[in-house]
């Protein structure tokens, strides 16, 4: 059920570069039921800015009612977010996260490129719960922004790319796929859209799940404002409750 | 909730709360929230003649206090709102004010003609000033002539009252307002969004896909509240009015501009509880200025005297 509530932050940190981590405390985190589900934040009690922000669930503990986002300070909403230490106005659970017992085999890929990373950390730990063994291949700009490697590295392997090659290996994600042969019986994406067509196109032998993202009105479907282009009669749906998480497959990129 | 509780043409409200069409779908992601029985009535998503699949994203953008949406009238068409939606909304005891948009003369005309029979639509709100779709009504909604005529010919065929829906982007509101009204509108519903636009700071290009989109939000409420205020001193037919509103005090405005009810739309995105929570504050605030009914505030914008007895 969505819900509507005031969460108390217990935490907030900048964990690299302008990106930060926050906790929130709350009964809303009792409805979250998959990894890759996201919330809705209003950042402020002013006007400026109006609408929402959607910031995906990074983890969960619905034993002591903590959920975890990890977001980038980049835009108005979110640098204001950032300036928050009291409580937030959150709704949410929304959207449909990564179907953890849908997935088959031994050996899960999860990709996530920039603030992308940050959903794949619940969906690793689940996974890793189920028996799978989890490798990662985490993709940033810069050194300066790499977060979590230790985190992920708790769950199984990680391989880090940057941009710049400042850090790990030079390039993107699916560099670092093909340099060190990964192989996978399922994977998890998600990052931004050219990262997911390119991972979706290597990655075309296995099944998969990618997280997508767009501008968001409402965040639970009444505006149409998120759709994206998908395969078959259809043509569009929409991210906030279709997604964001979609099968290998259905999306059109470009 | 006498105190809030109004006729209008065709509709007879519990109170003049609504959520403004494009807004609100069709209400079924809003009744997750609260019971939509609680509300005036629902303004519906714009319904057109065929399936529309609207506008390539982004579709919106955030503005200072408002926000920039080119959806293009995404709808599933009319057979399947009146297969679908509307018997769906009939579970709720809310008189549904149906939006017809259309390209053509003939598009409003079919589609007037047969949403207007579904038993739950009580009154049509004909859509003739989107601002973003290529053949969206636009140049019904800006030309007097034309806007009279075709809401003549919704007039013909409706079973039930059609308030037509006031574009902003005119010089002249209320030379389009008489426009309508000599045409045989039963009421007005105004305003739409005004057409803007943003760039990206980096790249210099426009945002949208569209490139321009409809301003909408609270940036907006001082422009819709001149116009309602002018429109309501010369034309006869009852206003609903929307633009920007967000909070009990804003319907207050909109009615003592001259408004008879009032819609709230952006409003519902960032709190969806809006107009539950509009609709439980008027009676508190009535009591606060002395009125016994909401009516008794109507117009005293540009009324003499201290509070007009003006009821709908």
């Amino acid at each position: 059920m969505i819900k509507v509530e005031k969460m108390k932050i217990i935490q907030q940190t900048e964990i690299a570069e302008n990106i930060f981590k926050i906790s929130l405390k709350g009964s809303l985190v009792n409805e979250i039921s998959m990894p890759g589900q996201f919330v809705h934040i209003k950042v402020n009690t002013a006007n400026d800015p109006l609408l929402r922000r959607p910031i995906s669930i990074s983890s969960y503990d619905k034993k002591n009612q903590i959920m975890t986002l990890i977001y980038r300070a980049s835009g108005l909403g979110t640098r204001e977010l950032a300036n928050q230490s009291e409580e937030i106005d959150v709704m949410g659970p929304l959207g449909s996260g990564f179907p953890i017992e849908q997935a088959e085999g031994q050996t899960a890929i999860l990709i996530g490129g920039g603030i992308g990373v940050p959903p794949l950390y619940e969906c690793s730990k689940q996974l890793k719960n189920k028996g799978f063994n989890v490798i990662h291949v985490l993709g940033f700009e810069t050194k300066d922004t790499v977060f979590y490697e230790s985190a992920f590295k708790e769950l199984g392997p990680v391989y880090i790319t940057t941009a710049d090659g400042s850090y790990g290996t030079k390039g993107f994600v699916t560099d670092a796929i093909t340099e060190f042969d990964l192989k996978a019986d399922v994977f998890f994406a998600c990052g931004p859209v050219p990262m997911l067509g390119a991972v979706e196109k290597q990655l075309n032998h296995i099944p998969g799940y990618i997280s997508m993202e767009q501008r968001m009105g409402c965040g639970i479907g009444a505006c149409l404002a998120c759709v994206c282009t998908v395969n078959g009669p259809e043509l569009y749906k929409k991210v906030c409750t279709d997604g964001p998480v979609f099968r290998k497959g259905e999306l059109v990129y470009g | 909730m006498d105190k809030l509780s109004i006729k209008l043409p065709g509709l007879d409200l519990k109170n003049p709360v609504m959520p403004a069409s494009g807004c609100f779908g069709f209400g079924r992601e809003y009744s997750q929230f609260y019971d939509l029985s609680l509300l005036g009535s629902i303004m519906v998503k714009a319904t057109t003649l065929e399936q529309r699949l609207g506008n390539p994203v982004p579709r919106v953008a955030e503005t200072s206090s408002g926000m920039l949406n080119a959806i293009g009238l995404q709808n599933p068409g009319l057979e399947k709102v009146i297969s679908t939606e509307l018997p769906w909304l009939a579970q709720y005891d809310l008189p549904v004010i149906a939006n017809v948009a259309g390209s053509m003369t003939e598009d409003y005309v079919a589609v007037a003609e047969k949403i207007s029979r579904v038993e739950n639509v009580k009154a049509l709100e004909l859509n003739i000033s989107c601002p973003n779709v290529k053949e969206g009504g636009i140049a019904f909604g800006t030309d007097p002539e034309i806007a009279k005529d075709l809401t003549a010919r919704v007039k013909e065929v409706s079973s039930v009252p059609v308030y037509v829906k006031m574009s902003p982007n005119v010089a002249n509101i209320s030379e389009m307002a008489l426009a309508v009204e000599e045409g045989g509108a039963d009421g007005l519903t105004m305003i739409n969004t005004l057409v803007g636009m943003r760039l990206d700071h980096k790249t210099g290009k426009p945002v949208i896909a569209n490139k321009t989109g409809g301003l909408s939000g609270p940036a907006i409420k001082p422009v819709a509240l001149r116009m309602v205020y002018e429109v309501s001193q010369v034309s006869n037919l009852p206003i609903i009015a929307m633009g920007g509103i967000s909070s009990a005090w804003d319907v207050i405005d909109f009615i003592s501009a001259g408004a008879s009810a009032a819609a709230v739309g952006t409003a519902n995105f960032v709190n969806p509880f809006v107009c539950k929570e509009i609709i439980e504050e008027l009676p508190g605030i009535l009591d606060e200025l002395g009125a016994d009914h909401i009516h008794d505030l109507k117009g005293r914008a540009w009324k003499v005297g201290e509070i007009a007895n003006h009821r709908a």
